[in-house]
Formats: structure tokens, C-alpha cells, sequence
């Protein structure tokens, strides 16, 4: 495999050319945040957070899903990208109701972690304050929809792991929503195996196991890679 | 199907032809003013009169000018009949024998009529939609035939490359290097796609095209395929079109029945195959990524590009998507030429746009005219401006992803980069003009919510933005906002503008933006004071 | 307990009013038309709603089984698109265009009128399943707008009063 060249952040990198800008990044130890990337699954390029900046293209490009390029001048952190992220995230606590206080995941949670290591102390928009259910039909896990980021991992861990296929987005834009089934109570659903995985995808406190109390929603993320590299590249790595 | 037969259908249809013929337009605009009833009554009408040898009475496409409609035109006199009412024709049909009558005639040397350019539409408001060898006898599939005997596929490529045609769909990326990339690709399966997807508010000239002309765009996508070599075609349309889906399907079964589609088309070793596939009432399907998606059955969801359609489409083949318009326009490039078609039009816009005019203005309906033609030419001129002595104040281009054009800016040719210059786009050709009762903010407002409604959800900015700009213009238009609410807008539309993964909500702020620069003071009069204290909006403890 | 799930899976398949229902025999051809094809989905769910009106859960159900779909997926592209409903509609529909030339010329009006009148929002349908009000994006009838859309058929150049008289009318004379 061809190897290429290019630099992030000025810092000279070498990648597989198969390589996207996200995984030649983490490689050279420079970090850019995402949300909706999850290892193992497709990437959909959908929270816009990993935004890059490449000189001589006038689009920002997903670093999760763009191919390293032979020469690209690549920026992960201008001002600029900083101020967009910061909106992404002002955008996604005023669309649902992330009261972290009384959260499950309050401490474990990603959407938390990304506020406080981007400094978005504030929000600036309105709230929306939709009235959203809590799914609790399900006996092991529960589905807390005012949570919920719609980065669509567990959607796709379901799918793309455990191959179930129960989990989907329904309706569409603000009114989009996680749904098992045909939007059946979770419990009731008959194709879900309650393996879990979903559980351990949500990077919120959307999903949780059944019984935790605020802030103890501790989730072992290493457990679905665990998984993926057994599956993928038979592999097991404990 | 050989030229000999193609030519002998051609002169049997001209033999066929009676002394007068009455073409009454069966286009959605003129249905819905009871048109249906009016060509029932011209039938009637003719054979009271006992006229029936000397007089075809011929149901035809969109005749252009809809807000006078029903409209019946007659051969050879060159009359046009304005708002014909089935009660009418008795009367219609008596001024063939020369009986004078009171009914409303259209003038056809009226601007409306003289500045159009017809290539696209030229066989619009002539040809019966539901008869192929009406096309035929227009010289339809004349071009295919001359193309799959004459022209290899890369030449006709590069014909339509040296023609300067562009994208008719809103973005004018050039047809030729879109044809020649899928070209190039060695796929053992490509596909041809006709995006008929017209979602843009007030746009509806694909829509004419297909029920007016529906054989034109076949042949453009049957040239398009055996230039890409393409065997499998597929026409997205929306649900809304139900006249359009019909035509199509009946053309699609007649092209089959002559050999122009299916296997040796034109009795060559190309095989060509077109479905229809109907949209479900989803704007974001006019996006190729995502009307790919809802082609292969899924939620019409956009993702992000490379990799092109052009290298990996449907199924994850190569794939060629054009809009209507486009297609249209390829059979006379092949039978007239490129340079002929490159000789119209302005230096980096070539050929002509068809326009849907509609808002406040006196003339409604479809336009064609040369590209590079001054706006104030189409909306003063030959859409006679305002109604009721009303004052122009803009022209609405380009729909939710386009802009609003002052007045002061009519002078503005219309080519892609004149109209992008001033903060809208060419778009799919709906133009809406506005007058001086039209409030600019919720115009901005409308298209706001448009977006919104129409947003797939999948990206935070567009899912999130749009709902949130639209809140912002809404509290504006209540006079709730304050100038610390217009530069959050202003900062969301730039935001969403350069962060959202797909077209919609990356051309969703325009409309503000456009509106922003042009009648800011239209904002600025609707803001509050703003408070000296900044509002606390959340307690940051609230959050985390 | 898996185990008597994967039962309920298949008696979910063919409901119990699909039997003596013509109309799933109908829709079952159709889909072998497509020959079962999953890519099909949309165009499935399109026959199924010309057929039954609107799709209920029973019907989502018996889609999925046939095209060997989860059923979350039958109801993720069905809820995605506004073409489909998911409740019954009214014995009569008003669809008012509110595309941008219906709407500078005031098709709001029209639609306001209506909701005001009948107590509905666009998109309901009224509690004794007469009337069922929406709005469309743009039916492309730009020409000769505001346009109405009433069972069906496009009216030109309406306005709140036009509206009012032809719903009154319909409700007056029963369904």
C-alpha cells in the first residue's frame, strides 16, 4: 500500500493512503474531536465536529470519512473550526433537554466532556424544551429520548455488529427520532437480542442499563472494539 | 425501428393532418381551470358543426402563459383563445367559417411571446404528449438515430462538452465533464438517472416539460446513456406530478413498442432500459446523494461526497444524474450541433433557461428565453410587471437555496455567475416576483421554515440551525428580537452554511443572507431596544 | 424466551385480518411484481397506501416480512417521507399549495381560515373523520395560484372564503 505524506497542523505525517484524515491524525497523536465517529462502525460524517480545514479547498472537510491526500496542508484547530464546534455543541443542548445535573452519565458522558474541552461554558440559543419520552419497557436497558443527539451509533452498532437491524431513525429533521421496531415499546420489540451494544455506543445518557442513578452510567467502550477486531480480524485482545 | 421507418411515420402523421387543428392545452396549469371539459367540448363542437375531416382538435402540453388559461391556439390562423370555458367552443369552432366572436385573444406579438427562445420547449403546447408519433413528426428520435449511427459515444461526449452546456439543476456544473467522468469509469454496470425531483417552491417548469414533452427527455436519456454506456435508466419524479408519472409511463410503453428502448435500441447492439421511480414528498431527494438513497428504497438521507455519483452511485455504480431541463436539451445539440447551441446564450452560460414566472405579477407561466436576458426584460417586459399598478420590489430566484434580488438590480443578466454574484443562484429557474405589500423578513422567514420541514435531520447544523435561525426570524417578525438576536443569525447562517454535509443546508441561509443584504432595514425596523443587561438565556449550571 | 418471540415473528407475518382482505392478496402480487425486492420498499409502501388509504401497523409488518426487512426499517422510510400517513385521513381532504407564489399570494390566509374554522391544524384530520386539512410544498400549479387541491382535484385562485364555502358544502351534504 502507497504511503502518503502530508501535514497536520504543521506537523509533517505519513499515512496509508486508505487512511482518513481522523485516523492519520490519532496516529501522529493529534487529537480531533468527534461525536457520531464510533471505531468499528461506518462513519456518516454527520455531527460536523471533526471539521478540518485543507489549504487551497474552500469546503471544510469531515475528517472521519476524507481520504488522505499526498501534499494536503490540513488545520484542525483554527479559531475559526474552534467557534463552529462550539456552535455544533450550543446547537445540540438547546435542541433536547441535557440537564446534566440528573443525568445518568453526568461524568461518563461525551457530549459533556466535548462542552467543557471546546469551552462552551454557555448557550446562547433558546432552548427548544421538547416534551420526549423515557422508554423504560425494556428489562435490562432504558431509552431516554431527551438525551438523545441523533448521532445514530447505537443505530448503526445494532446494524452493523450485532446485525439485528431493530434500531432506525424515524421521521425526519428536528422531529427525528430513535425507534426499535415500528416504534414499539423497546420490550415489546421482537427483534431486539438485548445484546447490549447499543448500550455501549450512546455517548450520552440516552441509553443506559436499567437501575443506574445519576452519574453512575459508566459504559465499557472497549468492550464493542473488543468485539469488532474478534469479528473482523479474528482477534482476541482482552 | 430503422430510419426508414422513423421517416415513414413521420410523413403519415404530416399526411394525416387536417386543415384547421385546435390545440388545447392539457398542462396541469390549464387542468385545473377545466380544460379537460373545454377539449371535450371543442370534440363535441367540431362534430355538430360537422367539421370533423377539416378539423383536428389535438390535446397539447403547456402553452406558457397559465394565468390566462384554458388556452386553445389555432392552426394556421396563428389565434390564440384565452380562458375558454366549454360553453365557448360552439362559438370557438364557428370562427373557422370566419363568424366573428367576442372571445378573449391573446396577443402573440405581445413581449410575453416574442422574447421566448423555445429549444427545450419547442415542441411544448405543439405535440400531443400521448402520442409518440406526434413527436416523430416533430423530428423526435431523429437525433438518437442519427447518434447511434454515426457517433461514437465519445464523440458524443465531446459534442456535448464543446456545446458549453450546463447542469440545469441549480449548480451549472458543465454537462460534458459530468458525462465524460462517468464515461470514463470501466464499471460492468453504470446507470443513467433523470432527476425530476422539482422541489423548489414555485418552480414548475420540469414538471411542463414532462407532461408537455415527456419523449424529449427519454431521448436525451437514452443519448446520455449510450454515451456513458449506461443500460439502465431511472426517472425519480415526484408524487405531486401525477399527470407527469402518467405521460411518462405511457411514453416509456410507446418508445418501448417502437425499439427505441429495451434491447437494440434502433436495432444497434445498445440496450436501454427506463423505470420510473416516484418521490414521496421529500425536498432533500433532490440531492444526489440522497435521491440515490430513495432510488435503492431507503430514507433519502444525503452522505457526505466523494465519492461522487459519478464513480460510485447507485448500488455503488457509476452514475450519471442529470435534471430534466438538461436532458432536454440534448437531443437539438445533437441534431443542430454544438457550435449552434454554443452560439446562443452569453460567454460562460450558454443555450437558454427555462423560467417559471409566478408571484405578483401580471403574466404567469413558463418562459424560455436566452440566457444572458436582462431580468427587467423578463419580469417588466414580458411578465408585464406588477399587478394592479403595484411596484416590483424583488425577484425571487433560485427557491429556498437562492436568494431575493432587488429591484434596483433588474439590469442583471441572467447567467449562473451574474446571479450568484448578487447572493442568489440560477436554481432550477423558479422566479417569484415580489411587490411592495411583500414583508422581505418573512419571505426569509418562509423559506426558513421550508427548510426546516424539508431538513433530513442528519447533520447537527441544518437538523439544529435551521430550526434555530427560524426561531430567531420568527421572534423578529413578533418584534421580540433585538440586535443581539440578528448577529446570532447572522452567525448561525454562516455556521450552517459552511459546516452542513449536503446542499440544503448548505445553501439554507441564502434567503436570510440575501434578504440580510439587500433589506436590512426591513429587519432593523422590526428589532427591539436591546436590554442593557444581557439576558440571562440559561444558567450555565443548568447545563453542566 | 427468545424462543417464543421468534413465534411471534411469524404469526405477526399475515395478520389476522389479512384473511378474506383482497387487498393484502393485491399488494402480495404487487410485491412479487418487484419480485420482493428490498430496494422496492418505497414504491411497495406507495401501492400499499393507494390500496389501503393509509398504513397501519399490520400492513408495516406483513411489507417487512415479505421483503425480508426489519420492521424498523419499513417504518423509518415511511415515517421519512410526507407522502405517507400513518392515520386514516378524512372523508374529504383540502390540500393547500403553500409553495412561494401560493404563498405571497396569501394561501396562508386560506390555510388560517381553515384552521380556524374547523379547529385543526394542517396536517389533522377533524375528531369525526370528515375533513382532513394539509398543505403541500408546491404542486407545481404556480401559474394560477393560490391553488387549492379539494379530494383530488386543483382549484385555481382560491381564497379563505372560496375555501370556507366548498368545505361547508361538502359537510353539509354528509360525506
Amino acid at each position: 500500500m502507497a504511503a502518503k505524506t502530508l501535514t497536520i497542523d504543521g506537523q509533517m505525517v505519513g499515512a496509508a493512503e486508505d487512511q482518513t484524515i481522523l485516523e492519520a491524525a490519532r496516529d501522529a497523536g493529534i487529537h480531533i474531536p468527534t461525536l457520531c465517529h464510533l471505531e468499528g462502525v461506518q462513519d456518516v460524517g454527520a455531527c460536523r465536529l471533526c471539521l478540518v480545514e485543507v489549504t487551497g479547498i474552500n469546503k471544510l472537510l469531515p475528517a472521519c470519512v476524507t481520504k488522505v491526500t499526498e501534499g494536503w496542508e490540513v488545520r484542525t484547530s483554527s479559531e475559526r473550526l474552534q467557534r463552529y464546534r462550539r456552535m455544533v455543541l450550543e446547537l445540540l443542548f438547546a435542541e433536547r433537554n441535557h440537564v446534566c445535573a440528573v443525568c445518568v452519565a453526568n461524568g461518563h458522558c461525551e457530549l459533556q466532556n466535548l462542552a467543557v474541552s471546546l469551552g462552551m461554558d454557555h448557550v446562547r440559543f433558546d432552548y427548544q424544551h421538547p416534551r420526549l419520552d423515557v422508554d423504560l419497557s425494556h428489562r435490562l436497558f432504558g431509552m431516554d429520548h431527551n438525551r438523545c443527539v441523533l448521532c445514530t451509533r447505537c443505530v448503526r452498532t445494532c446494524w452493523y455488529i450485532e446485525g439485528a437491524g431493530t434500531l432506525n431513525v424515524a421521521g425526519r429533521g428536528e422531529k427525528s427520532k430513535i425507534i426499535t421496531d415500528l416504534n414499539a415499546p423497546w420490550g415489546d420489540s421482537t427483534t431486539c437480542t438485548s445484546c447490549g451494544k447499543c448500550v455501549m455506543a450512546c455517548p450520552t445518557g440516552a441509553l443506559f442499563y436499567r437501575g443506574v442513578t445519576v452519574a453512575e452510567m459508566e459504559r465499557d467502550r472497549g468492550h464493542l472494539e473488543y468485539i469488532v477486531t474478534a469479528r473482523e480480524k479474528k482477534q482476541w485482545i482482552v | 425501428m430503422v430510419l426508414e421507418e422513423l421517416v415513414q411515420i413521420k410523413e403519415q402523421e404530416l399526411a394525416s393532418r387536417k386543415k384547421f387543428t385546435l390545440r388545447c392545452c392539457l398542462a396541469a396549469g390549464c387542468v385545473s381551470s377545466n380544460a379537460q371539459a373545454v377539449k371535450d367540448a371543442l370534440d363535441r363542437a367540431v362534430k355538430e358543426a360537422g367539421l370533423e375531416k377539416e378539423v383536428e382538435v389535438r390535446g397539447v402540453g403547456c402553452m406558457r402563459l397559465c394565468c390566462e388559461g384554458p388556452l386553445v391556439a389555432v392552426d394556421p390562423a396563428e389565434v390564440l383563445f384565452e380562458k375558454v370555458a366549454p360553453a365557448d367552443c360552439d362559438a370557438l369552432v364557428a370562427t373557422l367559417k370566419g363568424v366573428p366572436s367576442q372571445l378573449k385573444r391573446g396577443d402573440l406579438t405581445a413581449p410575453f411571446f416574442k422574447h421566448q427562445l423555445s429549444i427545450v420547449l419547442e415542441n411544448c403546447g405543439l405535440v400531443d404528449p400521448d402520442r409518440i408519433e406526434s413527436y416523430i413528426a416533430a423530428d423526435g428520435y431523429l437525433a438518437l438515430r442519427n447518434v447511434l449511427r454515426e457517433m461514437t459515444p465519445q464523440e458524443v461526449v465531446q459534442l456535448v462538452t464543446r456545446s458549453g452546456l450546463r447542469g440545469r439543476g441549480g449548480a451549472g456544473y458543465p454537462t460534458g465533464l459530468k458525462w465524460a467522468t462517468v464515461a470514463k469509469t470501466t464499471s460492468s454496470r453504470k446507470f443513467v438517472i433523470c432527476n425530476a425531483d422539482e422541489g423548489d417552491p414555485g418552480a414548475f417548469m420540469d414538471r411542463s416539460v414532462l407532461e408537455s414533452d415527456p419523449h424529449r427527455v427519454i431521448e436525451g436519456m437514452i443519448i446520455a446513456a449510450y454515451a456513458v454506456g449506461a443500460d439502465q435508466g431511472f426517472i425519480y419524479v415526484r408524487a405531486e406530478y401525477p399527470l407527469a408519472i402518467q405521460r411518462l409511463q405511457t411514453a416509456i410503453r410507446q418508445a418501448k413498442q417502437y425499439g427505441l428502448l429495451g434491447s437494440g435500441v434502433f436495432e444497434s447492439p445498445f440496450n436501454f432500459n427506463i423505470e420510473i421511480r416516484i418521490g414521496a414528498g421529500a425536498f432533500v431527494c433532490g440531492e444526489e446523494t440522497a435521491l440515490m438513497a430513495s432510488i435503492e428504497g431507503r430514507r433519502g438521507q444525503p452522505r457526505p461526497r466523494p465519492p461522487f455519483p459519478a464513480e460510485s452511485g447507485l448500488w455503488g455504480h457509476p452514475t450519471l444524474i442529470n435534471n430534466v431541463e438538461t436532458f432536454a436539451n440534448i437531443p437539438p445539440i445533437a441534431l443542430k450541433g454544438a457550435e449552434w447551441f454554443a452560439g446562443i446564450g452569453t460567454e460562460r452560460s450558454k443555450g437558454t433557461k427555462v423560467f417559471a414566472l409566478a408571484g405578483k405579477i401580471t403574466n404567469t407561466g413558463l418562459i424560455e428565453v436566452p440566457m444572458g436576458t436582462p431580468l427587467r426584460t423578463i419580469v417588466e417586459e414580458m411578465g408585464g410587471g406588477a399587478p394592479e399598478g403595484g411596484q416590483i420590489k424583488a425577484v425571487q430566484t433560485g427557491g429556498p437555496s437562492g436568494g431575493c434580488i432587488p429591484a434596483s438590480q433588474l439590469d442583471t443578466p441572467v447567467d449562473y455567475e451574474s446571479l450568484a454574484k448578487l447572493g442568489s443562484i440560477m436554481g432550477s429557474g423558479g422566479m417569484i416576483v415580489m411587490d411592495q405589500t411583500t414583508n422581505m423578513v418573512d419571505v426569509a422567514r418562509f423559506f426558513m421554515e421550508f427548510c426546516m420541514d424539508e431538513s433530513c435531520g442528519k447533520c447537527v447544523p441544518c437538523r439544529a440551525g435551521t430550526v434555530q435561525m427560524h426561531h430567531l426570524l420568527r421572534k423578529v417578525m413578533d418584534r421580540k428580537a433585538t440586535s443581539r438576536d440578528l448577529a446570532k443569525l447572522e452567525e448561525l447562517c454562516d455556521m450552517v452554511k459552511n459546516t452542513s454535509l449536503c446542499g440544503l443546508g448548505q445553501t439554507a441561509p441564502n434567503p436570510v443572507l440575501s434578504t440580510l443584504r439587500y433589506f436590512r432595514n426591513e429587519y432593523l425596523e422590526l428589532l427591539q431596544p436591546a436590554p442593557k443587561q444581557p439576558a440571562a438565556v440559561a444558567p450555565a449550571t443548568g447545563i453542566f | 424466551m427468545i424462543l417464543a418471540k421468534s413465534r411471534n415473528r411469524v404469526s405477526a407475518s399475515t395478520p389476522p385480518k389479512a384473511a378474506g382482505d383482497k387487498r393484502y392478496k393485491i399488494l402480495e402480487t404487487q410485491m412479487k411484481r418487484f419480485q420482493y425486492r428490498q430496494d422496492a420498499l418505497i414504491e411497495v409502501l406507495h401501492r400499499a397506501q393507494e390500496l389501503f388509504g393509509f398504513l397501519d401497523h399490520d400492513l408495516m409488518r406483513h411489507i417487512a416480512h415479505h421483503l425480508r426487512l426489519p420492521p424498523s426499517r419499513v417504518f423509518g422510510v415511511a415515517t421519512f417521507y410526507h407522502f405517507f400517513n400513518l392515520k386514516p385521513k378524512g372523508a374529504h381532504s383540502c390540500v393547500i399549495c403553500m409553495g412561494t407564489a401560493c404563498y405571497v399570494k396569501g394561501a396562508d390566509k386560506v390555510v388560517a381560515a381553515l384552521e380556524k374554522e374547523y379547529g385543526i391544524k394542517a396536517g389533522e384530520t377533524t375528531e369525526d373523520g370528515k375533513f382532513s386539512l394539509a398543505t403541500a410544498r408546491c404542486i407545481g400549479a404556480c401559474g394560477i395560484a393560490p391553488a387549492v387541491v379539494y379530494d383530488g382535484v386543483v382549484t385555481a385562485r382560491q381564497t379563505p372564503e372560496s375555501a370556507l364555502e366548498i368545505v361547508k358544502g361538502w359537510l353539509r351534504h354528509g360525506s
